[in-house]
């Protein structure tokens, strides 16, 4: 039993405790006025930032926060009132405001930025970056990754192709390593990187395991809840001993449940997929709205394009690593740029290997880039598969246009046709 | 002999419907909805019993559905009027492929499958354009009675053309249309086209099958019927009854409830 207690719920507790701890560390390097980087969940370029000790601040984190923990309003009315427009994306309004509060956070304060590093996989990367730049004077530094040419076919590796991609990514590291030596005074050691990358390894291959482990029935986790937590860790502590060891522990935890027979439900009916961004205002109502009619999130895109591709598990090469740090980047970023616009191509796999039930589109006003395709994304996925979708949207930030009642009706009616699609089954109707 | 009940609460109307166990339709009734939703379902029930001349323990099963589903607290269950809708337009019409419901405050878009299950749906979203609501707007800004609405609107020779997408501005533009002089019907007729083509759109969202089938409240508009038709290029299928298909359809698995062998929908209420 004492086991169950240490084992079970782990990754939870661990997790909570290691984003109360990131934040802390975060609120010193503000009261010291240390230099940090401002980076994004799609391409941190952690792997170069963490040899020049640089604390990384994820803009995209701490806007989220402000919505789990029922702020977000306060955020965005005070930075629609500095002049921005509503149609704007709510994690950008988020952190204009907490700019202009000077880093206050309900997480603690946050540090300003020396630099600010981001990839082309948002468009609104782009226009974010700019604003900082504008507000400090700083830096910004864009990697550019190349993008698959045509869905389902990117580059491959030992293609001329590719070649020429990766030069062109490690021309920019080569920069960006110049600007962090500039700024932080500290001299590039190739070694430290070494060390960095081999604990990204070391996650990356527990990570995709985690993943996998969730084909288990009933499955281990909720992508949508849980995922969230692992997400988090996965962002803010890539690199890191400390998130080398979460993903081990909790790896170990999942396959003691799934060895032991114990599931995220009691009752497990459905098995669903989750497309896009969390409903972050209504976080845990959104989840339940799933679970009382015992759906569960098995899996989601979500834990592929917001870790910036760290399902693939890709590894390092650490006898050649800027040559293999540029590959990894164009192979991980590129992929979760592709979990954005080409969601259906994986997921048509996936229903049998997760056996999936459902797949539940999430589209949401504030981020164009990951919603605009949706609707045809879902088009095609039921063209190729006869599998039950529902098309939901809301917000990630914004509760004007979160509506519970209006989300349940759908969700409901979703539901009840799995309930009689399930019976039809079962009589062999279908 | 069992009767099942189903009850729509809608944000305008509140229907009623009582079926026997060969899922005729044995009474109904249609109330306006008001402020308060509880009552508009009892009393819609209690003018459905009376209407069939039936006492309330001779209805075995009620089930609600519509916005104030879970209003209905004399009800033994609830499904979605998605589900119900789906279901009332299949029995009404067998041949249903498509539906399209439109009530007071939300147009739905189903799409039925061979075996008569909904395989898809899709409503309007944060926003009444193209609803029967909208229809209500111009009722008020143009001062005719909601009955006449449709029929005005069937005289019209020249209609305009209403821009605007918000039911809020559309009372705005028809107001205008009146001060440069365009005569009521044509403006009327503009209001149809303008909520016809935002359902078609909806419509095609999930794909336009035939036979398709119009239910709800506003199914008894003869000029929208008429602007739909026109719109689709293809008949649909109306009936008097279309106003009562989401209330058929809850009755329909109020009877799955009470006769198990047919298996209800849902293993569970929540």
């Amino acid at each position: 039993m004492s086991e169950v207690i240490n084992i079970v719920g782990r990754g939870a507790r661990d997790g909570a405790k290691l984003f109360r701890d990131w934040f802390s560390e975060l609120s010193k390097t503000a009261e010291l006025g240390n230099p940090a980087a401002y980076v994004f969940v799609m391409g941190s370029m952690a792997e170069i930032l963490r040899v020049f000790d640089l604390p990384m601040v994820f803009p995209e984190i701490n806007s989220l926060q402000t919505a789990v923990r029922h702020v977000s309003s306060d955020y965005l009315n005070e930075a629609e009132d500095y002049g921005y427009s509503p149609d704007i994306c709510g994690y950008v309004k988020a952190d204009v405001a907490m700019q202009l509060r000077g880093g206050e956070h309900p997480m603690g304060r946050i540090p300003k930025p020396s630099i600010a590093v981001l990839t082309n996989a948002c468009n609104t990367y782009l226009k974010w970056g700019e604003i900082w730049e504008r507000m400090y004077g700083i830096p910004m530094f864009t990697i550019d990754v190349p993008a698959t040419r045509q869905a389902g076919n990117p580059s491959q590796i030992g293609s001329n192709q590719f070649e020429r991609e990766k030069k062109y990514i490690i021309a920019q590291l080569e920069e960006l390593i110049e600007l962090c030596e500039k700024i932080t005074g500290i001299t590039f050691d190739i070694d430290k990187l070494r060390e960095v990358m081999e604990n990204v390894n070391k996650m990356t291959i527990s990570f995709k395991r985690m993943l996998e482990l969730n084909r288990s029935k009933p499955s281990l986790f909720n992508a949508l809840t849980d995922g969230t937590i692992y997400l988090g860790v996965a962002n803010t502590f890539r690199g890191t001993i400390e998130g080398v060891k979460y993903f081990q522990n909790l790896v170990e935890e999942l396959e003691y449940m799934s060895e032991n027979g114990i599931g995220t439900l009691t009752d497990e009916k459905y098995r669903l997929c989750f497309i896009g961004v969390p409903c972050y205002p209504i976080f845990r109502r959104f989840n339940e709205m799933f679970t009382e009619w015992g759906g569960t999130f098995v899996t989601s895109t979500y834990l592929w394009f917001a870790t910036g591709g760290t399902n693939l598990g890709f590894q390092y090469d650490l006898s050649n690593p800027l040559d293999s740090l540029a590959e990894g980047i164009l192979i991980s970023v590129r992929d979760a740029m592709d979990s954005m616009f080409n969601s259906e191509i994986p997921l048509v796999k996936m229903i049998d290997d997760f056996t999936l039930d459902g797949v539940i589109y999430h589209p949401i006003k504030s981020c164009r880039t990951v919603s605009t395709g949706l609707a045809d994304n879902r088009r095609a996925l039921m063209e190729m598969r006869d599998i039950q979708t529902l098309f939901i949207e809301s917000d990630m930030m914004d509760t004007r246009v979160v509506s519970e009642a209006q989300m349940k009706n759908r969700i409901d009616a979703f539901f009840e046709g799995l309930a009689s699609r399930k019976i039809r089954e079962a009589v062999g109707e279908i | 002999m069992a009767y099942a009940a189903g009850v729509d609460v809608g944000s305008t109307l509140t229907k009623a419907v009582i079926i026997n166990e060969d899922s005729q339709i044995v009474s109904r009734s249609l109330i306006d909805t008001g402020a308060n939703v509880v009552k508009a379902a009892q009393k819609a029930f209690l003018l459905a019993l009376e209407n069939g001349n039936l006492r309330e323990e001779e209805v075995s099963y009620v089930i609600g559905t519509g916005y104030g589903r879970y209003k209905v607290t004399f009800g033994n269950a609830q499904v979605t009027e998605i589900s119900c809708h789906g279901r009332g337009a299949v029995n009404m019409f067998p041949g249903t492929k498509t539906v399209l419901d439109m009530g007071g405050q939300d147009t739905k878009a189903i799409r039925i499958g061979d075996n008569g299950d909904i395989i898809d749906f899709c409503m309007n979203d944060k926003c009444a354009a193209g609803t029967g609501r909208f229809l209500g707007a111009a009722a008020i800004a143009l001062d005719i009675p909601i009955d006449d609405l449709g029929p005005t609107a069937l005289k019209s020779e020249k209609p305009v053309k209403i821009s605007t997408t918000c039911t809020v501005f559309a009372e705005t533009e028809v107001l205008s249309w009146l001060g440069k002089g365009k005569k009521i019907q044509d403006i009327l007729m503009g209001v149809h086209s303008s909520i016809a083509s935002r359902s078609v759109s909806l419509l095609r969202r999930v794909g336009i099958k035939e036979e398709v089938t119009f239910s709800g409240g506003v199914a008894k508009n003869l000029g929208m019927i008429e602007v739909l038709n026109r719109a689709l290029g293809m008949k649909m299928n109306v009936s008097d009854d279309s106003p009562y298909m989401g209330a058929l359809g809850a009755a329909l698995f109020s009877l799955d409830y009470i006769f198990e062998s047919r298996t209800p929908m849902r293993e569970k209420i929540v």
